[in-house]
């Protein structure tokens, strides 16, 4: 069934590619119906999800087939806690931007090719449990968003376009150099995720180790991206269309921090304790970073963009303190282990919606500038109601996703990154701060030069954003059946990384 | 002595087919000319079941040991021959109903035959020949067109052909004055006190293989042929004479003993090199023929990766191996795409095709981001495969470099997709005029190096 959830949609792409003559209603139909049925998978994978064997005794669903013995990688994939929240999201996005792409005008059907394509390519990185595996999907991505920019953005949508492609190809290479030191000290030679994590290659080699990780954690954290590493992200989604971001934001990024808990843990523990007050300053500084970057911005894409890097920077934060094993215990490792997935789940909705909002915005006038806008509330209540909401969501209110997610990732963190968690917890006071600013402009006030050509949201929109703000609520309201199934996977991950 | 006729057989068929295609030309009205060409076909077809058929023996040397027939040959067998039944394909309508039709098809012939004697030789005597074989063809075949530019590349490659090849000579004497022989089985027993001698000559020996293998310093011909020469001939040249060199040099170093002279780290840095200026070169190029004939320098340096741990890593020689097929494939591809749309010179020329020839550009979008390493094409498990054997090899170094450079090459690649995928002007201008059969070779590559980067298991497996 993981083969059937990972593959359905690039075949569903070639044949609507093969159809050239295919109405574009029909199209549009295709990509919602084939989205929606893979949402429907996952929610099955889910349903049926019994902890399996594998080195974290939580994998289920593996499957595993040759494919360059001679290097002994091969597709292999399953599921566990870490990576079937992640299938949920990107099934759930999918979907929800289907939804809101109904009205697309341009190319419909190559849209749709390229949308179902990047599908199968996200959903591919979260089941591979193979080294080559993961990067083979991990660059077809880049590939399939660098035409989703470059194809439908705005503005200068080609430099843009560019400069994501060469900026994360980087990363992916240096990701593959990190990938090749695992394969090289690895005895017998394996590029197997599961045989790597269980018997960790090189132990007791601090040079070769930190060497690894440079590399791993080099590509990973562009992909994240985290602060130094970030600029890329903002020109990538001005110019990028609302969808591509969603996507961008809600999936792609997500590669980047499950990476880390998927590869770079496991298979480099002792490296990464080591190195994890790297991670922990990194991750503080860009929760600070990008909130204060964000505040000062007028550009309401460049400004979520900037929200995403501080949202991430709570990931990072959190696996950097599960590195470090003075003056805290397993439970609380756990804790903010368990924090950071729920809030790559998390920010995914909450993120996605912010930005298809966002492009109502371009849609109708044209322009990202705060400072066009105003009085919304009046003129468009719908629109504004749910920006809302998402901001709220956003900024950490109780009640949503984003709430459980950064607590835990706090109150994990507290012993062993006390200054760590003060850094963060100011950037939540500027994170919502800004978000205030944000309403306060856009929503309240007097109508500004653009806000009368805002007319609300259409059906096909609301279908687009109410379901990722009403999971983010239901995340908020109903943790545990999320947080029982991130826990278990959660502790055999802080288990690896001590040893 | 081990004389056995059959153990040549593929190298057979294509020297009397040769001589065959040669007369039967002569003989052909002009018209009629497709005989030879279908001749040609059947030659290469030949030879490349012969080879095959060839892979189930154990390997040997042959003829006073002078030949081997072993996973060298066998690759440069199958690859010559295949890229040849491609390269037909990329130079169909380039020579048809040229007065020299039936000649060039020769000149084909004789160039896989030599590249074959290059990789299968086990004699450094055997090696000259063998480079003078693989090379004569290459030089008439630069100027077949008989236009200026065409005469320009090919007067320049022969003056570098010769004098690299008298530098090959040189390293070849002093060799045998070394080894006391010309046999590579002699080669082991140079021992550290002749250290000089050896390290001389096996870099005055290294300047020949440059040449045949386009990279430092024997590169400066390749792109001049790439522009200039027909895309038929430009598309054999960068990729025929690449496999026989590179495959002759794993051969011969292999046969050095390393600690005599330091043959890695010199191969290392000629990689190193290589791949970097290939990379730099092709940044600038506006003609989409010179770009790809300076990124077939630079994918020669990182062929050469795999050269540089010849007998350190077990993966060296598979990885040689699919790299260089994947190589030949995907760089036929794109040269195909070139010979396609003859109007097009120029990387601005390309404007819209996606919109026009979609089929042509989803081709020209597998192959180029295919030559950039992008999975799950061939090239992509070649340069994994590569890189792994690197690293295995102790060179993690030139690993990092390698990846920096396949960042760099990216960019230029993408500097020809964007016109190809540009939106303005719109769907409503009349599709350029293509050539079908050089189309058809584009789409066959394509679909070809995605089907070798997925099924590379089985490659890998008998290459090993």
């Amino acid at each position: 069934m993981l083969d059937l959830l990972v593959f359905l949609p690039l075949l569903a792409a070639i044949g609507l590619a093969a159809l050239p003559r295919l109405p574009d209603t029909a199209a549009r139909a295709a990509l919602v119906a084939v989205t929606g049925v893979e949402l429907l998978l996952a929610l099955g994978l889910w349903w049926r999800y019994e902890p399996g064997g594998g080195v974290t005794g939580q994998i289920a669903y593996q499957r595993q087939l040759q494919w360059i013995p001679s290097v002994d990688s091969g597709y292999h994939v399953g599921v566990d806690g870490l990576s079937l929240p992640l299938l949920l999201l990107t099934a759930g996005v999918f979907f929800c931007c289907a939804l809101y792409a109904w009205r697309e005008q341009l190319r419909p059907r190559t849209f749709a090719v390229l949308l179902l394509f990047l599908e199968t390519t996200c959903l591919g990185v979260f089941a591979s449990l193979d080294l080559i595996l993961f990067f083979v999907f991990f660059d077809l991505s880049i590939v399939g968003m660098y035409f989703l920019i470059a194809g439908w953005g705005h503005g200068q949508a080609a430099r843009s376009a560019l400069k994501f492609f060469l900026y994360t190809f980087l990363g992916s290479l240096a990701l593959l150099v990190g990938f090749l030191a695992l394969f090289a000290g690895s005895d017998p030679h394996t590029f197997d995720m599961v045989q790597l994590a269980q018997d960790p290659p090189l132990q007791g080699r601090p040079v070769a180790g930190g060497l690894a990780l440079l590399a791993i954690g080099l590509g990973l954290a562009i992909k994240t991206p985290t602060v130094p590493f970030h600029t890329w992200l903002p020109p990538a989604h001005t110019d990028a269309p609302a969808v591509g971001s969603a996507i961008l934001a809600g999936v792609l990024l997500k590669m980047g921090t499950y990476g880390f808990v998927r590869i770079a843990m496991p298979m480099l523990p002792e490296a990464w304790r080591s190195w994890a007050v790297i991670a922990v300053v990194l991750g503080a500084v860009g929760v600070l970073y990008g909130a204060l970057v964000a505040l000062a911005q007028t550009d309401l894409k460049r400004m979520i963009a900037y929200t995403s890097v501080a949202h991430m920077g709570y990931v990072l934060l959190a696996l950097g303190a599960a590195g470090m094993l003075g003056g805290t215990d397993a439970e609380a490792r756990t804790v903010a282990v368990t924090g950071a997935v729920t809030q790559m789940v998390s920010h995914g909705f909450i993120t996605a919606a912010l930005f298809l909002l966002a492009g109502v915005l371009q849609d109708r006038a044209g322009s990202y500038d705060l400072g066009s806008y105003g009085g919304l509330f009046s003129s468009a209540p719908r629109f504004a109601g749910l920006f809302a909401v998402g901001a709220f969501a956003s900024l950490g209110l109780p009640g949503f996703s984003g709430f459980i997610a950064e607590f835990q990732v706090l109150a994990g963190s507290l012993g062993s990154a006390p200054v760590g968690v003060v850094v963060a917890l100011l950037g939540l006071l500027v994170t919502a701060a800004l978000f205030l600013v944000a309403i306060n402009r856009l929503l309240l006030g007097e109508p500004g030069s653009l806000s009368a050509r805002v007319s609300d949201l259409r059906p096909s929109e609301l279908a687009g954003v109410v379901p990722l703000l009403g999971l983010a609520l239901l995340l908020g309201v109903l943790p545990r059946p999320m947080l029982d199934l991130i826990e278990p996977s959660a502790r055999v991950v802080v288990e690896l990384v001590s040893r | 002595m081990n004389e056995d006729p059959v153990a040549l057989l593929p190298e057979l068929i294509l020297l009397l087919g040769a001589a065959a295609v040669l007369l039967l030309g002569s003989f052909l009205p002009r018209q009629r000319q497709w005989v030879a060409r279908l001749v040609t076909v059947g030659l290469l077809v030949a030879s490349a079941v012969a080879a095959a058929v060839a892979l189930a023996g154990a390997d040997r040397l042959v003829f006073d040991d002078t030949f081997a027939v072993d996973p060298i040959t066998a690759t440069a067998r199958l690859v010559g021959t295949l890229s040849g039944l491609l390269v037909l394909g990329i130079l169909a309508e380039d020579v048809h109903g040229d007065q020299r039709e039936s000649e060039q098809y020769v000149l084909l012939l004789l160039a896989v035959l030599g590249t074959q004697a290059l990789a299968a030789s086990n004699d450094l005597i055997v090696l000259a020949v063998a480079y003078l074989l693989a090379s004569v063809p290459l030089y008439a075949l630069a100027g077949a067109a008989r236009d200026r530019r065409g005469t320009e590349a090919a007067l320049k490659t022969y003056l570098l052909g010769a004098f690299l090849g008298i530098a090959m000579l040189l390293g070849i004497t002093l060799l045998f004055g070394a080894a006391g022989g010309t046999g590579y089985g002699l080669l082991a027993g140079v021992d550290a006190e002749q250290q000089p001698v050896v390290a001389v000559a096996v870099v005055a020996l290294l300047a020949g293989l440059a040449f045949k293998g386009g990279f430092v310093p024997g590169h400066f011909w390749v792109p001049d042929v790439a522009d200039a020469a027909r895309p038929g001939a430009a598309a054999l040249l960068t990729t025929i004479p690449k496999v026989g060199g590179l495959l002759a040099a794993y051969r011969v170093l292999d046969a050095v003993p390393d600690d005599v002279v330091d043959w890695p780290l010199l191969i290392a840095l000629l990689a190193a090199l290589t791949m970097t200026l290939g990379n730099l070169a092709a940044f600038g190029q506006d003609s989409a023929r010179r770009l790809l004939g300076w990124s077939t320098v630079s994918q020669a340096g990182y062929l050469l990766m795999a050269v540089a741990v010849a007998g350190r890593s077990e993966l060296a020689l598979p990885s040689l191996a699919l790299y260089l097929a994947a190589y030949a494939v995907t760089n036929l591809g794109a040269f195909a795409v070139v010979a396609a749309l003859p109007h097009a010179q120029r990387l601005a020329e390309y404007r819209n095709l996606a919109a026009t020839r979609p089929a042509l550009a989803l081709s020209l979008l597998v192959l180029l981001l295919g030559l950039v390493g992008t999975p799950p094409t061939a090239v992509f498990v070649g340069k994994l495969t590569v890189f792994a054997a690197a690293f295995e090899g102790g060179f993690g170094w030139l690993v990092v470099i390698a990846a920096v450079n396949t960042v760099a090459s990216l960019f230029y690649y993408l500097r020809w997709l964007g016109p190809v995928f540009a939106r303005e002007g719109g769907a409503q201008a009349a599709p350029p005029q293509i050539r079908p059969v050089a189309q058809a070779s584009a789409i066959a590559a394509a679909a070809a190096s995605v089907l070798l980067g997925v099924g590379a298991g089985s490659v890998l497996a008998w290459a090993g």
